[in-house]
């Protein structure tokens, strides 16, 4: 197994696994965390692609879209958790409501 | 569905459907990664003939700041929408301001060294980015952290959020860029196409206007829009 491989696989099963709690579970703070890890098996498997070629320069355009990726993955997050604490505010919950209100 | 949010039957039909599909899109997305094509595309050959034409020696300052800055302006942009969503409701953040210990004599001590010294390396980080792994948001990344560590040791910066100058320092490098890029499109015919002879010193403006208005971004990002009664009375006491 080459070191791309190896580092895009882990990059698949994080994403993987943040795919599944984004949708498993309720509490927002869970979701917010498990869209972060997506984003850091997306960057992962991008930093992997940049290297795939193992002689010569790594690929400058895969680590540019991470380098873009990371600052709107934070801003997203910030974002995501000040709707959260809003929603806490109003509603005294941090989950989101069961299927039509309540 | 209720019971997705109970532990103590932590296994249910849909949870474990939700798992069986995801570990089928995870494999297929390994297969695909396993299953790619060597080196489909000449886009790095490109970026070398290109790059003494860039303004920097470093490919990746020069495919943010030169042949990708349509997603560089987007990406500040994106920052700033973030700041405004956040700046659009002060009232989340009145209740449940969290009420910071009295700052140790250690911490005050730390920041007093550790803050200019991150001044210093945001400065380095920002040259360094034309020819090393370094540039805007990297600087900008550490003038935040910075920023960060100030408001952690209680010091009164966070008035200062709601200054005309700190609004002008969060749109500074999103305006800077834009101008620039129509500028270059009165020069040369195209967005965000600058003079060849100029781009060096273009690239140069924009990163130090993004560094100033990322830090200020991200420091608002993490403070939210404070609370403004008791950041006036600790501005008061100190001075």
């Amino acid at each position: 197994m080459s070191q791309f491989q190896l580092y895009g696989m882990t990059g698949v099963a994080l994403f993987g696994l943040g795919m599944y709690a984004v949708i498993a579970h309720a509490h927002l703070i869970r979701k917010i965390l498990a869209i972060n890890f997506m984003g850091s098996g997306i960057f992962l498997v991008l930093g992997a692609v940049a290297r795939r070629a193992s002689e010569g320069m790594p690929d400058p355009v895969p680590h540019a879209m991470v380098l873009t990726g990371i600052v709107v993955a934070v801003s997203a997050t910030a974002f995501s958790l000040s709707l959260t604490r809003r929603i806490h505010t109003e509603t005294g919950r941090s989950s989101l409501p069961r299927d039509g209100g309540t | 569905m209720m019971k997705l949010d109970n532990p103590s039957s932590w296994f249910s039909l849909p949870r474990f459907l939700v798992f069986l599909l995801t570990l089928l899109l995870t494999f297929a997305l390994g297969m695909t990664l396993f299953s790619l094509p060597p080196a489909p595309f000449q886009l790095l050959d490109t970026i070398h003939r290109s790059l003494p034409h860039s303004g920097v020696t470093n490919p990746v300052t020069a495919v943010l700041l030169n042949f990708r800055a349509y997603d560089t302006l987007l990406e500040i942009g994106v920052l700033l929408v973030a700041v405004f969503g956040i700046r659009a409701f002060p009232e989340a953040f009145q209740e449940h301001s969290p009420s910071l210990p009295a700052p140790s004599e250690v911490l005050l001590a730390l920041v007093r060294l550790l803050v200019p010294l991150m001044v210093l390396i945001a400065g380095y980080l920002l040259w360094a980015g034309s020819h090393a792994p370094g540039g805007a948001f990297q600087a900008g990344a550490v003038l935040g952290a910075g920023a960060v560590l100030i408001l952690l040791a209680g010091l009164p910066l966070s008035k200062w959020f709601h200054g005309w100058w700190f609004r002008a320092a969060l749109i500074l490098g999103f305006m800077l860029f834009l101008g620039v890029g129509f500028w270059a499109m009165a020069m040369e015919g195209h967005f965000l196409e600058y003079p060849r002879d100029r781009a060096e010193d273009l690239i140069l403006l924009i990163e130090a206007a993004l560094t100033v208005s990322i830090g200020c971004i991200l420091a608002t990002l993490f403070l939210g829009l404070p609370d403004a009664a008791p950041v006036k009375d600790a501005a008061n006491e100190k001075s």
